[in-house]
């Protein structure tokens, strides 16, 4: 996309067909309108959101719609990066960029400072997702966040199948599904006690394929690592993975240069790659449409522990 | 014809919801070969010879530990034809809360009865929040037919009397499907059943693939605009030093430049200038679309007004009578102190009488309840601190819905909706 940081052109590739109106108003073109209603609810409810940006590509649809519900105006909240610390290089350089090119404020909460210092353990297996928590919570407590904009998809998983749009946490973060409230039409209810946050998901009724065919359709510039491109990996649980600061191949495993993508962003020690030679959004939608894996399923080692998983980890306050 | 059907389900315990749900999710190919594998394992952990398809949605450990669905689960499954946004509703008379915040927004919903069982009273509770609701159409799914020894005869007898009920309740009977299905075993689902010879209407895929609804189906009639103001975009930059742009997502109606539009509840008229979006302006918004609308003259405007055609602007009213579904956990007294939220404006409220509480087995109405408790639905009388332009929720279902907040808690303690809706549903008044 190209927005630019002042918001000085409106911008995109279909004007002339826009400037008629006379675009369908599908699936997508719905999704985008209920996703800047959220965005702009929040805006005008909350005093400070924030949006939780992984560098994944997700959290870049989200921002893409963030800036498009406030433009020509500047986006009036900041970015909160967890950093794992497990990252692949470019995903890192994708954000930093990112930031620059719209003149974002960017806060970072580093796992790697809670473990130098002891407020966090490393783990036996060495997956830090589940750190990410301690980090965060910290993070929204410090700053004072009271909305906090995810790029979770009810799509996902099934207990993030019954997360709402709105969802409001205890001072610990906490969710509790059984106490959700009632969203009703698209009449959001934001209210909550000092100490309380809402986390929002304005990507709630997106489905994987739909964010790829919008981020064709929108031209959205995504971390290279989501396009087919020749990486040295080792196998491992049936997943790809690369070597990094979390470990490389062991002795029974071998590192060999494969063409791969990633199909999500995270913790690098878990977060394995696909084989593939989908090197542009046309190939990937084709992947991914015939794909027989979700993408969860496929490349993310810590959401296949057990089957309630995710679940758990919400409850304990992660996304 | 529109490529997005938003719906919900609805039933009651042990009917066979989420193996429905389940099950289309299975036959649309929507579900995936790591969440089948999932499913497989967890079905032989638990002892089942063939795969528990509910096992795809009962997403809480708490439902699957107990065999039921707890909360709303959104589920999402596409044919070519089209894409579907499904809200699985739990069937627990305590979590009726749930069906009416699945229904909120359903184009369609798919109320599903146990064969053997036949309408009951959930079904009949169910039927009559659906119709308050406005939602446009039904399907009675027939579920277990294949558990019973005269099914043709079953099947007749379950859907006259279902047809009965709902022409009652307002729906045409165009607008409302019986259909005899197995979930379990898939007969009626993908494709039609050669064992129901004595059904000859469409597989339940083939009807949400094909059932006409209104592209925004939102129960919005020909009403002229209704634009809710979000948020006021005022960039203050070297570039756009003097932008005051109104944004928000057209609720009702569309907008065109030049159109004369009256700002509510002030009162002031202007024309509109232009249609802002980030990938250019626009000739002309329908409803649904997120917009920014740019106005001839300076006006005040501010957060929670509502943009509207001159032709037809709802009246800003700050004292009604409205019907409201009771979502909280405490009981509504007279007297009782709320915040009102109608668009994207929140104000404060006052109960005055409980006008009736509604009797959703007899159709009927009490008059003067006490109090109204959990799931109860009843009219209210209502003044507030600050007028709302309101429509009937009848004519949309947007600009004539509210919701009821604690304001101490923060809690939702009601769905409102504007008008004498309960009305159009009873049959009498109870004595």
């Amino acid at each position: 996309m190209t927005i630019t940081t002042t918001g000085s052109e409106p911008v995109s590739t279909n004007t002339t067909e826009r400037d008629l109106g006379l675009t369908e108003f599908d699936t997508l073109a719905a999704l985008e309108s209920e996703a800047i209603h959220i965005f702009r609810e929040v805006a005008g409810e909350f005093e400070r959101p924030v949006i939780l940006f992984s560098g994944g590509k997700d959290s870049t649809v989200l921002l893409h719609l963030a800036l498009k519900a406030f433009w020509p105006a500047p986006l009036p909240f900041a970015l909160l990066h967890v950093d794992t610390g497990h990252n692949l290089d470019e995903v890192l350089e994708f954000r930093d960029k990112v930031v620059e090119k719209y003149g974002l404020r960017l806060h970072v909460a580093s796992v790697e400072e809670y473990l130098a210092d002891g407020r966090l353990t490393e783990r036996p297996d060495g997956i830090r997702n589940p750190l990410q928590t301690v980090p965060l919570l910290d993070a929204i407590t410090e700053h004072r966040f009271d909305a906090v904009f995810g790029g979770g998809r009810r799509d996902e998983e099934r207990s993030r199948a019954k997360e709402r749009i709105f969802s409001l946490r205890n001072a610990f973060g906490q969710w509790d599904p059984k106490r959700q409230r009632p969203e009703l039409w698209n009449l959001y209810n934001g209210k909550h006690a000092p100490g309380e946050h809402v986390r929002v998901f304005p990507l709630s009724n997106w489905t994987e394929l739909d964010i790829w065919r919008y981020i064709a359709r929108e031209d959205i510039d995504l971390a290279s690592i989501y396009y087919a491109h020749e990486r040295p990996v080792y196998q491992r649980d049936g997943m790809w993975m690369t070597p990094g600061v979390w470990g490389g191949p062991t002795e029974n495993e071998v590192l060999e240069t494969r063409s791969v993508r990633y199909r999500t962003v995270g913790d690098g020690s878990t977060t394995g790659a696909i084989i593939s030679d989908a090197a542009d959004n046309e190939a990937i939608l084709a992947e991914v449409a015939a794909s027989r894996l979700t993408e969860r399923g496929a490349t993310r080692g810590d959401d296949r522990v057990s089957e309630a998983a995710m679940e758990d980890r919400k409850r304990e306050g992660y996304f | 014809m529109s490529d997005l059907l938003r719906l919900a389900t609805a039933g009651s315990v042990d009917d066979g919801k989420s193996t429905l749900v389940g099950r289309l999710l299975y036959d649309t190919k929507s579900v995936l070969a790591d969440q089948i594998d999932a499913v497989t394992r967890a079905s032989v952990d638990k002892g089942l010879s063939t795969p528990d398809l509910s096992l795809l949605v009962d997403g809480l450990r708490a439902e699957r530990e107990q065999g039921i669905t707890i909360d709303v689960a959104y589920r999402y499954f596409a044919t070519p034809k089209r894409s579907f946004v499904l809200a699985d509703t739990p069937g627990h008379v305590q979590y009726t809360r749930n069906t009416v915040s699945g229904a909120s927004t359903a184009q369609l919903v798919i109320l599903l009865v146990d064969a053997r069982k036949g309408v009951i009273e959930q079904t009949r509770r169910h039927a009559a929040v659906l119709a308050l609701l406005g939602v446009p159409k039904l399907v009675l799914a027939v579920n277990k037919i294949d558990l019973v020894d005269n099914p043709a005869e079953v099947f007749a007898a379950i859907s006259a009397e279902f047809n009965a009920l709902t022409s009652k309740l307002g729906w045409a009977d165009e607008d409302v499907l019986e259909i005899p299905v197995s979930a379990l075993h898939g007969d009626n689902i993908a494709s039609r059943s050669d064992n129901t010879p004595y059904y000859d209407g469409p597989s339940l895929i083939e009807h949400l693939e094909s059932v006409p609804v209104d592209a925004d189906s939102t129960g919005t009639h020909a009403l002229g605009l209704r634009f809710p103001v979000q948020y006021v975009i005022r960039p203050r930059t070297a570039e756009y030093p003097d932008y005051r742009g109104y944004a928000g997502q057209i609720a009702a109606g569309s907008v065109s430049p030049g159109d004369e539009i009256v700002v509510l509840p002030s009162g002031k008229r202007t024309t509109v200038e232009r249609i802002d979006t980030p990938d250019g302006e626009l000739a002309v918004a329908q409803v649904g679309r997120s917009v920014t609308l740019i106005l001839a003259d300076e006006v005040d405007i501010s957060r929670g007004d509502i943009i509207a055609s001159v032709a037809d602007a709802p009246e800003a009213i700050d004292t009604f009578d409205a019907t409201v579904c009771w979502l909280g956990d405490k009981s509504l007294r007279p007297g009782a102190r709320l915040l009102l939220k109608h668009g994207a404006k929140t104000t404060q409220a006052i109960v005055g009488a409980l006008v009736e509480r509604f009797d959703e087995q007899t159709l009927t109405a009490e008059p003067s309840p006490e109090t109204l408790e959990l799931n109860d639905i009843g009219r209210v009388s209502l003044r507030l601190a600050e007028p709302i332009p309101a429509d009937d929720y009848r004519t949309n279902r947007h600009t004539g819905s509210f919701l009821l907040i604690d304001p101490a808690g923060g809690n939702t303690l009601a769905a409102g909706l504007v008008g004498d809706v309960l009305t159009s549903v009873e049959v009498g008044t109870a004595v």
